[in-house]
């Protein structure tokens, strides 16, 4: 058994960890609902883009001279995976489920005869993906040490995916992200980027009164502006919704660990009172049997 | 007066949702007002002023760098690039994205001829930034 000393420094530093989880799980709830808000905010712009997006892009399919970013190259040959992670560790198996996501949808595709290539965003994210997949990785990203993404960084994203693109570097283009179901809930997803999927009710409408809009200038003109546009807003939106599920499962995770702390301290406590006692039993034993045997 | 929903978005935020009577947008071919029940319509932006009209009078005035507008019977929606009241414009910062805009201007001049397209197009909205700074 260990001594008391020992068992009493061991509680003093669970209880120290115990502080830290605590805390850490305050931190990631505000931090979760300024996400949150963030994500919400960032919401109606991305609504409109699919509407105008949808009208525009009725018209225009079926062209032959519609722009790659909505029809892709033609080919389905090279795809290229944009992973997004988180930039910290500690959230549960965050960064594990949507890297292992990437790795069997690599893996799969690849099965198909597919070619992979690999684009991670957010660091935790590219360390698995080294691991595993180094050779398929082309690009790396990462907003460590920023407080807050702003729309500017998902642009940059995409103009790397556009650059790519326009050099042929890939012919399909899927974003893998957790997508936020709920704060305990974040599911590993994948969405095709490029060729653009057009929101569903704009196909049915396309023959409808949507059709009727007058553009300026020419539909071609406006969508060649459209596109990259709306590439940058769903990059920015699984970056949100990326970031608002990281604090969720962090804050899950530090919930957990407080609560095992507590288990801990109150297992070792117990046991330190135990040794205590028998500590005492034993000096009474020694001093009583001294006593008789004088 | 008869009046409509206006919706000014940026990638950020909702920034503007109210009815009113008219609004001027920066459109890509010249400068649009519209009106309750206007055609529908889908314009690109230039960087340039919307002014909207509340009860006969111009009640805000708003920077916007470029975007699109879709313009129905009831409804106007402008997705800007990026949005700012003019009377928070400043003439320094303006001043310097200009000359950001000139310099990616000359860097893109012998790349191709999109990217120099579109380096002109930054740059004219700078500068349209630049004139309303001055003014306002």
């Amino acid at each position: 058994m260990a001594s008391l000393k020992a068992l009493r420094l061991r509680i003093n530093s669970v209880k120290s960890t115990r502080k830290i989880t605590q805390a850490m799980k305050m931190v990631a709830a505000a931090k979760l609902r300024r996400a949150q808000s963030q994500a919400e905010a960032a919401r109606p712009y991305s609504e409109r883009m699919a509407r105008m997006l949808g009208a525009l892009g009725a018209a225009v399919t079926g062209s032959p001279d519609a722009p790659k970013l909505l029809v892709g190259t033609g080919a389905e040959k090279t795809y290229l995976l944009v992973v997004v992670t988180a930039e910290r560790g500690l959230c549960g198996a965050f960064n594990t489920n949507v890297a292992r996501f990437a790795r069997n949808r690599a893996r799969e595709l690849e099965a198909a005869g597919k070619t992979v290539k690999l684009l991670s965003v957010g660091r935790k994210g590219a360390a698995f993906l080294k691991r595993e997949l180094a050779s398929r990785i082309i690009g790396e990203v990462s907003f460590a040490g920023q407080k807050r993404i702003g729309f500017d960084d998902a642009a940059g994203v995409a103009t790397m995916i556009t650059t790519m693109l326009d050099d042929g570097d890939f012919d399909v283009c899927e974003l893998v992200y957790n997508r936020f179901a709920n704060v305990i809930s974040q599911v590993p997803t994948a969405q095709r980027l490029i060729p653009a999927p057009l929101p569903e009710m704009a196909i049915e409408a396309a023959s409808g009164p949507q059709a009727l809009y007058e553009y300026e200038p020419a539909e071609e003109q406006i969508l060649a502006a459209l596109l990259p546009q709306n590439l940058a807003i769903q990059v920015y939106r699984s970056l949100l919704e990326s970031a608002a599920g990281e604090q969720g499962s962090r804050m899950n995770a530090m919930d957990n660990a407080t609560r095992n702390a507590g288990e801990m301290i109150k297992k070792l406590t117990l046991n330190y009172n135990r040794t205590r006692q028998a500590n005492i039993t034993r000096e009474l034993i020694e001093i009583i049997s001294g006593a008789e045997a004088v | 007066m008869a009046t409509f929903q206006l919706e000014l978005v940026s990638p950020e935020k909702l920034l503007l949702s109210r009815q009113v009577e008219m609004v001027v947008i920066p459109a890509a071919e010249g400068e649009m007002g519209v009106l309750p029940g206007h055609a529908p319509m889908i314009v690109a932006l230039k960087g340039g002023a919307i002014r909207v009209t509340e009860g006969g009078q111009i009640t805000e005035s708003l920077f916007v760098a470029g975007g699109f507008a879709e313009v129905t019977a009831e409804r106007v929606t402008v997705l800007a690039d990026e949005a700012t009241p003019l009377a928070e414009l400043s003439r320094a910062e303006a001043e310097r994205r200009v000359a950001e805009a000139e310099a990616e201007y000359n860097a893109a001049g012998m790349a191709t001829p999109e990217k120099r397209d579109a380096a002109m197009e930054r740059l004219l909205s700078m500068r349209a930034m630049a004139t309303l700074a001055e003014a306002s």
